[in-house]
C-alpha cells in the first residue's frame, strides 16, 4: 500500500483510463484523443523509468487485488497484481519506450486519417493490455491481458474495416489467436493441476519440484497419487502438495503453454495471421506485430523457463518449431514484394530465432534478442511507413527505386536497421543473433547450421528489398516525387537507430544473464551456455570473426550484384512467393472441412432433427388419428360387436389368466 | 322343473302377451318393404359366428371349472325364504304347529309375495319393497316417455260443425309420416 | 342323465348367445330389438335357475324386476324405433350412419 506502488499502478491504469475515455467520448474529438494518448504513452514510459531504476519497496510482487479461494482450495487465489523483477522490468522499458515512440509517430502519420481518435484508442488499450501482460504475476492474470492485447489487435488490424481484406485478416489474426489460446488454457490448467497453484512469481515457478510417479513402482504410487489427489487444487490444497506428474503429463503442460506462445508469436502452423496482419496501419505493425505483442510469447515463455525445462521433449519441440519457423519465414521472404510483408516475415523469422533460442536453453538470448529486435524491426517498420507515406500509400518495392538520394534519413534510419538485423557487426542484432547462435550450437548442430543459414538469407532478402526500393532509378511516377516525413516521424526513426546501434553493448545481455542464473541457480541448472566462454580474440571483436558473420556478409554482396539495377525479379520461385501455399491449404482443409461439416449439421437440423423428429412426431399423431377415425363407422352392430368382443375376452381373461 | 311358477305366468303375461304384442303392433304400423335385398356380408356373419363361438367356449370353460354346478335338481336345497329369526318369530306365534309348516309354502308365489311386499319385521329379511316401488315409477316415465315421442302433431281437421255443413269431405290430409322437430 | 344346473346355465348362454348373434348380424332394427329382447330372457333363465339351485327366492324376485324392467324398456325403445321410421322411412341399420366419421 505504498504511495510507490501506487504510481507503478498508474502503469496500468493510465492507458486504460485513456482508452475509456476515447471510446466513451472522444473518438470524434481527435485531438483530445491523441493527447490523452499520447500523454498516456508518455507518462508510462516515465513511471517504466522510475520502476526500473528506483527502487521499490516491497512487497514484490506487488498484489492489488487478491481474491482467496474457497475453504476447500485456499492456494488458489485469483489475484491482479504486479511483479517487478528484472525481467518484467527489463520488458517494461521496452514496451513503454517504443510504444512512446510510436504513439508520437503514430501522431504524423495518422495526421489525415478520419478515424484517427478511434485509432489512437486502440492503441491506449494495447499499451494497457501489454502492460498488464509484463507485469502479470499469475496466470490467470497474464491470460486475461493476453485476450487483451488479442483484441486491440484485431481493432488495429481492421482499422480500416471497410476494406474487405483488412477485416478478413483481423478475423483470421482473431481465429489464430483463440485457436492457439486453447491450447495455452490446457497449459495453464494441467499447471494447476499439478502444482496447485497458478502463480507465475520466479519463487513460486523455481520452487515447483513434480512429484514423479515412476511406473515401476506404479502401485504403490497409486495410492499415493490417491491421497495426493485428495489435496488436489480441486479439492482441497496443499502449496506444495500435487498430484504426481509424469513425464506425459508435464510435456502437455509445456506444450499447452507453449501453444500460446504459437499463437501469439505467430509460430509455424500458426504463423498465417501475422502477414496478414499488416494490412493494418503500419504504426500498429511497428507497435505490435513486430516489436511488442508478437514477443509477448517469447516473454511468457521466459517466465514459465523452469516449468520449461521440466520435459525435455517439450524443449524439443519449443527449439524445433522456433528453428523451423525461423527458417520458413525467411524462405518466404526472400520472394515477397510487399515492402510490409518482406518485414512480417522477417519479424516471423527473427521470433524463430527467440523460440528456439528459449528452447535450446538460453532464455537470456531470447530476452536479449528480443530487446535488441524491438528497436530496429520497429525502426524498420517505422521507416517503411515513412516511405509508404512518402510515396502516397505504395507498398509494392517494385514501383519505387532512386529514394536513397529523395528521403535521406528515412534511408539511412532504414539502412542502419537492416544492418542492425541482417547482424553486421558491430550494431545491436549482431550481438543477439550471435549469442543465440552459440546457444543452439550448445544444444545441436542442426539448430545452429540452420539458424546460420537463416541469417545469410536474412542478409539478402533485406539486401535485396533496400537495394530494389532505395538504389537504382525510380520505376514509377510516384517514386520520383517522394517527400520527406515530417519530424515528428522521423524523430522516433533516429531515436531507435541509435538504440539500433548501442543496443548490444549497453549490458542488455548481462542483465538477463544475471537474472536467470539467479532464478535458475536455485535448481542448480546452469544455463547452456556461459557467453564468450572460448574464443581467441577479445569478446567485443569475436563476432567480427566467426561463420556467422561470414554467411552475412555473403548474403549481402550476394542480395547487391543479384538486385541492383534491376528491374523485375530475376529469381521467380513460385513456391516461396505463394508462401508455400500454407494458406490454400489452410482453406481447403479447415475452413472446407469447417463448411462440410456446417453443410452436414445443416442437413441433419432440416431433415432429421427438423424433419423426422419433428414433423414426424405431428405425422404420426395425425396418422393414429386419422387411423382411430376410421373406428367411428356409425353402424350400431360394429359397436355391438366390438363391445362384445371385449365383454368376451374381459370374462376369459379375469376368470381364466394369471 | 325349476318350481319358478309364478315366474312363469308373469312371463306369458308380459312377455308374451305385451312386449310380443308391442312387437306386433309396431310391425303392423310400420310400412316394411324391401328389407334384405342387400346381401349380407358373408365376412360380417363369420365374424359373429366366431365371437359367438369365443364366448360359448368361454362359458364351457367355466362350467367346468366350477363342480358344484354338476348338482342335480334333487340334490338342491329346497326353496326357502324366510330366515331363521322370522321363522322363529312364526314358530313362536304358532305354537303347536308341526315344525314343517313353514316350509310348507310350497307355492312360490306366496314367497314371492312375502318377499316383495312384507315390510321390514325387525329387520329379519330382506325385503325388495323400495325396488318395487321404484320399478312402478319406473313404469310411468316408461309411459310417458312413450306418449311424447310418439305424439304426433296435431292434425288440422275441420271442425265437426263444418264437416257436417260442406257437400263433400274435404280434402283429407295425408297424416304426415314426417314429424317436425 | 340327471339335469344338473350346467345344464340349464348352458341352455342359458346359447340363448345368449343367439341373441348376441341376432343383435350383431340382422339388419333390421325391429328384429335387432327382438334379439336384444331374447338376451334378456336369458338372463332371466339363468337367473332363476341359480335362484333354484341355490334355495333362495332373491333370484327370483331379480327377474320379476327384470321383466317388468324389459316390458317398460320395449315400450320406449319401440316409440323410438317409430319415431325414427317416421324421420328416415327406413328400418335398415345400414342406412342409420349419421354418426359415422
Amino acid at each position: 500500500m505504498e504511495l510507490e506502488h501506487y504510481i507503478a499502478w498508474l502503469l496500468l491504469v493510465t492507458p486504460l483510463t485513456a482508452s475509456i475515455a476515447i471510446l466513451l467520448h472522444l473518438y470524434k474529438k481527435h485531438d483530445m484523443a491523441i493527447f490523452a494518448s499520447i500523454g498516456s504513452a508518455v507518462i508510462c514510459f516515465l513511471i517504466a523509468l522510475y520502476v526500473a531504476f528506483g527502487n521499490l519497496p516491497a512487497p514484490n510482487p506487488w498484489i492489488w487485488i487478491s481474491l482467496p479461494g474457497s475453504s476447500e482450495s485456499p492456494g488458489v487465489n485469483i489475484e491482479i497484481g504486479m511483479i517487478f523483477d528484472a525481467l518484467s522490468k527489463g520488458m517494461l522499458l521496452i514496451v513503454t519506450g517504443v510504444g512512446m515512440l510510436v504513439h508520437i509517430y503514430s501522431y504524423g502519420y495518422m495526421k489525415n486519417d478520419p478515424g484517427r481518435g478511434r485509432f489512437f484508442g486502440g492503441l491506449s488499450i494495447f499499451m494497457f493490455s501489454m502492460t498488464g501482460i509484463v507485469l502479470a504475476t499469475n496466470l490467470i492474470e497474464l491470460f486475461f491481458f493476453w485476450e487483451g492485447v488479442g483484441l486491440s489487435s484485431y481493432l488495429l488490424i481492421g482499422f480500416w474495416f471497410t476494406k474487405e481484406s483488412a477485416a478478413a485478416a483481423a478475423n483470421k489474426a482473431f481465429v489464430c489467436n483463440r485457436l492457439a489460446d486453447f491450447g495455452f488454457m490446457i497449459g495453464i490448467l494441467t499447471y494447476w493441476l499439478l502444482s496447485g497453484s497458478v502463480s507465475i512469481e520466479p519463487a513460486v515457478v523455481a520452487n515447483y519440484h513434480p512429484v514423479m510417479s515412476v511406473p515401476v513402482v506404479q502401485s504403490t504410487l497409486t495410492t499415493i497419487q490417491q491421497t495426493l489427489h485428495h489435496h488436489s487444487p480441486f479439492t482441497g490444497i496443499h502449496h506444495s502438495g500435487a498430484v504426481a506428474a509424469t513425464q506425459f503429463t508435464l510435456a502437455i503442460m509445456v506444450l499447452g503453454l507453449f501453444a500460446g506462445c504459437v499463437g501469439k508469436s505467430a509460430m509455424f502452423p500458426f504463423h498465417v495471421w501475422l502477414p496478414d496482419a499488416m494490412e493494418g496501419p503500419t504504426p500498429v505493425s511497428a507497435l505490435i506485430h513486430a516489436a511488442t505483442m508478437v514477443a509477448a510469447g517469447v516473454y511468457m515463455l521466459c517466465r514459465v523457463y523452469p516449468l520449461l525445462i521440466l520435459s525435455p521433449f517439450g524443449m524439443f519441440v519449443i527449439a524445433s518449431i522456433g528453428c523451423f519457423t525461423a527458417i520458413f519465414a525467411a524462405l518466404i521472404a526472400v520472394q515477397q514484394d510487399d515492402i510490409k510483408r518482406i518485414l512480417a516475415y522477417s519479424t516471423l523469422s527473427q521470433l524463430g530465432y527467440m523460440v528456439m533460442a528459449v528452447g535450446c536453453g538460453g532464455p537470456d538470448a531470447a530476452m536479449f534478442h528480443l530487446s535488441t529486435h524491438a528497436f530496429f524491426k520497429a525502426l524498420l517498420f517505422l521507416a517503411a511507413g515513412s516511405v509508404i507515406h512518402a510515396l502516397h500509400d505504395e507498398q509494392d518495392i517494385w514501383k519505387m527505386g532512386g529514394l536513397a538520394k529523395k528521403i535521406p534519413l528515412t534511408f539511412w534510419t532504414f539502412l542502419i536497421g537492416m544492418l542492425a538485423l541482417s547482424g553486421c557487426w558491430p550494431l545491436a542484432g549482431c550481438w543477439s543473433k550471435d549469442y543465440v547462435l552459440e546457444v543452439a550450437e550448445a544444444y545441436g548442430p542442426v539448430y545452429y547450421w540452420v539458424g546460420v543459414f537463416t541469417a545469410f538469407l536474412t542478409a539478402f532478402y533485406m539486401t535485396r528489398l533496400v537495394v530494389v526500393a532505395f538504389l537504382g532509378h525510380a520505376r514509377t511516377a510516384a517514386a520520383e516525387h517522394p517527400h520527406e516525413s515530417p519530424p515528428v516521424m522521423t524523430g522516433p526513426l533516429v531515436v531507435l537507430s541509435v538504440l539500433s546501434v548501442i543496443g548490444g553493448v549497453i549490458g542488455i545481455k548481462a542483465y538477463y544473464h544475471d537474472w536467470f542464473d539467479g532464478v535458475l541457480g536455485t535448481l542448480h541448472i546452469t544455463p547452456a551456455v556461459v557467453p564468450g566462454a572460448e574464443s581467441m580474440f577479445p569478446a567485443w571483436l569475436a563476432p567480427l570473426i566467426s561463420v556467422p558473420t561470414a554467411f552475412v556478409v555473403a548474403g549481402l554482396i550476394s542480395a547487391y550484384f543479384l538486385y541492383v539495377g534491376k528491374d523485375r525479379d530475376p529469381l521467380n520461385i513460385q513456391f516461396l512467393a505463394r508462401k508455400f501455399y500454407c494458406d490454400e491449404f489452410y482453406e481447403r482443409s479447415l475452413v472446407g472441412g469447417q463448411q462440410w461439416t456446417a453443410i452436414a449439421l445443416n442437413w441433419i437440423d432440416s431433415w432429421i432433427l427438423d424433419g423426422l423428429i419433428i414433423r414426424g412426431a405431428a405425422y404420426i399423431s395425425v396418422g393414429v388419428g386419422e387411423i382411430l377415425r376410421l373406428f367411428q363407422t356409425g353402424s350400431l352392430q360394429t359397436y355391438a360387436f366390438i363391445f362384445s368382443i371385449g365383454g368376451v375376452l374381459l370374462i376369459y381373461f379375469t376368470l381364466f389368466s394369471h | 322343473m325349476l318350481d319358478a311358477f309364478f315366474l312363469a305366468a308373469v312371463q306369458i303375461l308380459v312377455t308374451a302377451g305385451a312386449v310380443m304384442v308391442l312387437f306386433l303392433f309396431i310391425i303392423m304400423l310400420l310400412d316394411l318393404t324391401g328389407a334384405e335385398k342387400i346381401p349380407r356380408q358373408k365376412i360380417w356373419m363369420g365374424c359373429a359366428l366366431l365371437l359367438a363361438l369365443g364366448f360359448l367356449y368361454t362359458v364351457a370353460l367355466t362350467l367346468k371349472a366350477t363342480p358344484q354346478g354338476a348338482v342335480g335338481i334333487d340334490q338342491a336345497p329346497p326353496p326357502h325364504v324366510l330366515s331363521a329369526k322370522y321363522m322363529a318369530v312364526r314358530i313362536a306365534n304358532n305354537p303347536g304347529a308341526s315344525p314343517g309348516f313353514l316350509t310348507d309354502l310350497s307355492d312360490d308365489t306366496h314367497r314371492i309375495g312375502v318377499l316383495l311386499f312384507a315390510t321390514n319385521v325387525n329387520s329379519m329379511q330382506t325385503t325388495y319393497v323400495a325396488p318395487f316401488e321404484i320399478t312402478s315409477l319406473l313404469i310411468l316415465v316408461a309411459t310417458i316417455g312413450v306418449i311424447v315421442l310418439c305424439k304426433q302433431d296435431e292434425l288440422p281437421r275441420p271442425s265437426p260443425r263444418e264437416q257436417i255443413t260442406r257437400e263433400a269431405p274435404p280434402k283429407s290430409t295425408k297424416p304426415e309420416t314426417a314429424s317436425t322437430r | 342323465m340327471e339335469i344338473t344346473l350346467n345344464h340349464y346355465l348352458a341352455v342359458g348362454a346359447i340363448l345368449f348367445v343367439i341373441g348376441l348373434m341376432g343383435v350383431i348380424t340382422r339388419r333390421n332394427l325391429i328384429i335387432i330389438y327382438m334379439s336384444l329382447e331374447m338376451m334378456l330372457q336369458a338372463a332371466n333363465l339363468t337367473l332363476v335357475a341359480f335362484s333354484r339351485f341355490n334355495g333362495s327366492l332373491d333370484g327370483q324376485v331379480f327377474v320379476f324386476f327384470v321383466i317388468t324392467v324389459a316390458a317398460a324398456e320395449v315400450a320406449v325403445g319401440l316409440a323410438l324405433i317409430v319415431a325414427l321410421y317416421r324421420l328416415r322411412q327406413t328400418t335398415q341399420v345400414q342406412d342409420l350412419t349419421s354418426l359415422k366419421f
